[in-house]
């Protein structure tokens, strides 16, 4: 498990492509709204999260990084039927975060990547669970069993996923 | 100032976003009707997925039609595809008639009572998901364009699925009755206790609104009440599954859905249903001893019947003869229906008019409208009102009287003994037994021979095909 800390100046600044910007995320959105339905378990996994902080990660600009965690969780609360800005609240925290975290630490390496996941699939969850709960209204229930087994698949997932999308990543 | 500012850039950005997302959510929590103010962006993100799916469950669906009809059982899927469409018809039907059949029971007093059934249908499929565990809706690949309108109940043949929230123009968005935002109005299949369907954020159904005091069993089927205006009357929804006392009093059942709502691929969204009236002749006001009359042994042909009528215009005396005679013993004997003339005599109600008129000379109307004075001249009408009395003939006696006094001419009776003149070579079961034996006629008969006529009151033999039924001994045979 290596978490280095680095300078600014010693951290790789990557950038990508606009298909890629746009596709990424579409295609995150298209497999979360579609494999469900054949594989019902394929929803404890929020591959519109994992794409914020790998997107967050690897710009290490916190802004674009909120920007990207912001639109992407909008999007994704449109295609719910519950009221739009839950999920993009949730998401601009974790890609301010990742962002954040990705100027000052090696996030590189496979451990790093799967306790930063890990992390910030938590903190999305308690996001998510504060506003819904207390802004919107809704009737949730917190399981910390359920919240830490779905952390751990989506951070072994998100490895995998984050060495697949490290080929679309660009030297800035 | 520029310093500041420039030094918690990020973070003054973030608070500014973050903060128009909260505004935005209370514009929309505030506003709480039908979110219209956001209908932009999702008509955006729906036009930019959806098409993906289509396109993919449109190759997977082409792909497995060639594959199963050209390849792997050619016409088989179709014919298979062909005979699922009409069980989840036959189904619906089923459902349809029996809860009609229970309502028209329970609910005979109420003429201007209305029933609901599914009229029209459309059928889709299911093409994506929200993608979210808080949100357990699905998107189907029918819109505005195949007429499709929010609020329209969604199901399948095994159960009720939703019903639709969101209306795009090729697509509508399913909200499942596992969402904790949905709610059904649903009742128990046998106790008939009403409840109200909602889901829970773990995705289980519970059945709430249900008081303590209520008898409600493990396993009992779970109904459409129709209060809800949404889901038509007595679709099913699913079966009890878990009962533990809640809290204040209320019960705290869990429901299984029929549905595989984890699993959907094609659905049906209920696009018409119509509400009509019972006509007040139709078979809701039919009474237990008429349904009982339709049970009973038939009323034979009228030409048989006019052949028997000359008979025993013929030989009036041997019809009518004196109780003690021969053939009085071959006939039921009064005390039959005079013993008995209450219920017993609405519930089988054939024996005294016949054997009041036939076997003996009484010519004063029975306490309870059994039977009637004898009047020989007059023909069995079989088009007129006629009471239950008259539903099942007696040997040969039905064909020289007829009960003049129908106290309670109902028309659902009429219905009753239209449908059981036809010929008698449908096989009928065995009327109740009275006590005496003798006095049930031949069932099996087609046609009421002259019963004071030994040569012509013979046993018939039943046919290949009818039930075999006691015949009554000859009668001039010593008792």
């Amino acid at each position: 498990m290596q978490i280095t800390y680095t300078s600014g100046e010693q951290v790789e600044v990557y950038r990508f492509s606009i298909p890629v910007t746009i596709g990424v995320p579409l295609i995150a959105f298209f497999l979360q709204a579609f494999v469900p339905l054949r594989f019902p378990f394929f929803s404890m996994f929020d591959l519109p999260l994992l794409v914020t902080i790998f997107f967050g990660m690897a710009r290490r600009n916190p802004v674009t990084g909120l920007l990207t965690g912001g639109i992407i969780g909008l999007l994704q609360d449109s295609l719910t039927h519950q009221a739009i800005g839950i999920y993009g609240i949730a998401k601009t925290v974790v890609g301010y975060g990742a962002s954040s975290l990705g100027v000052k630490l090696d996030v590189e390496n496979a451990g790093s990547r799967f306790l930063v996941t890990l992390v910030f699939y938590v903190t999305h969850e308690v996001v998510y669970f504060l506003v819904a709960r207390g802004l919107v209204g809704q009737n949730l229930r917190w399981s910390w069993s359920h919240e830490l087994w779905a952390a751990l698949a989506n951070a072994f997932f998100g490895v995998f996923l984050f060495a697949v999308l490290d080929r679309f990543k660009q030297r800035a | 100032m520029e310093s500041v500012l420039g030094r918690y850039r990020n973070l003054i950005i973030l608070v500014g976003v973050l903060f128009l997302q909260v505004l935005g959510l209370a514009v929309q929590v505030k506003r709480n009707a039908e979110n219209e103010s956001s209908r932009l962006i999702r008509i955006w993100t729906v036009s930019a997925v959806t098409p993906f799916e289509k396109t993919l469950v449109w190759i997977q669906t082409s792909t497995g039609n060639i594959w199963h009809n050209y390849f792997y059982l050619r016409g088989v899927r179709a014919e298979n595809r062909e005979l699922k469409a009409e069980i989840e018809r036959l189904r619906l039907q089923q459902v349809r008639l029996t809860e009609d059949a229970e309502q028209a029971r329970r609910l005979q007093a109420l003429l201007a009572f209305k029933e609901q059934f599914i009229s029209q249908t459309v059928a889709a499929q299911v093409i994506g998901s929200s993608g979210s565990e808080q949100s357990r809706s699905v998107y189907i690949d029918k819109g505005t364009r195949e007429g499709i309108k929010p609020d329209m109940a969604v199901i399948t043949a095994d159960g009720v699925v939703g019903k639709v929230l969101r209306v795009f123009h090729s697509t509508s968005l399913v909200l499942l009755i596992d969402d904790q935002s949905s709610g059904v109005g649903a009742l128990l299949e046998k106790s008939r206790v009403q409840g109200v369907l909602k889901g829970t954020p773990s995705g289980e159904v519970i059945l709430e609104k249900v008081t303590s005091d209520e008898l409600v069993q493990a396993g009992e089927p779970v109904l459409t009440s129709g209060g809800d205006r949404i889901f038509p009357k007595g679709l099913r929804v699913g079966t009890v599954s878990k009962i533990s006392s809640g809290a204040d009093l209320f019960l705290n059942i869990r429901v299984k859905p029929a549905a595989n709502l984890s699993k959907l691929e094609e659905v049906l969204v209920v696009t018409k249903v119509e509400e009509k009236e019972i006509a007040p002749s139709q078979n809701s006001t039919m009474r237990a001893a008429d349904i009982l009359a339709q049970r009973l042994p038939s009323v034979p042909d009228k030409p048989a019947v006019e052949d028997a009528n000359k008979n025993a215009a013929n030989k009036p005396a041997n019809s009518l003869k004196a109780p003690g005679s021969a053939g009085a013993q071959t006939k039921p004997a009064p005390a039959n229906s005079s013993a008995n003339p209450g219920a017993e005599t609405a519930a089988k109600p054939t024996n005294p008019p016949n054997t009041t008129s036939a076997g003996g000379p009484k010519k004063s109307a029975p306490p309870s409208g059994v039977g009637g004075p004898v009047d020989s001249g007059t023909q069995i009408n079989y088009g007129s009102q006629v009471p239950p009395a008259t539903a099942r003939p007696a040997n040969g006696a039905a064909a020289t009287v007829k009960p003049a006094t129908a106290q309670k001419p109902a028309p659902p009776v009429v219905k009753a003994v239209e449908k059981t003149a036809k010929p008698a070579a449908l096989p009928k079961p065995k009327p109740p037994q009275t006590g005496n034996d003798e006095s049930q006629p031949d069932q099996a008969k087609p046609a009421l021979p002259d019963q004071a006529s030994p040569t012509e009151n013979k046993p018939a033999q039943p046919k290949a095909d009818q039930p075999k039924v006691d015949q009554p001994p000859p009668q001039d045979s010593p008792q």
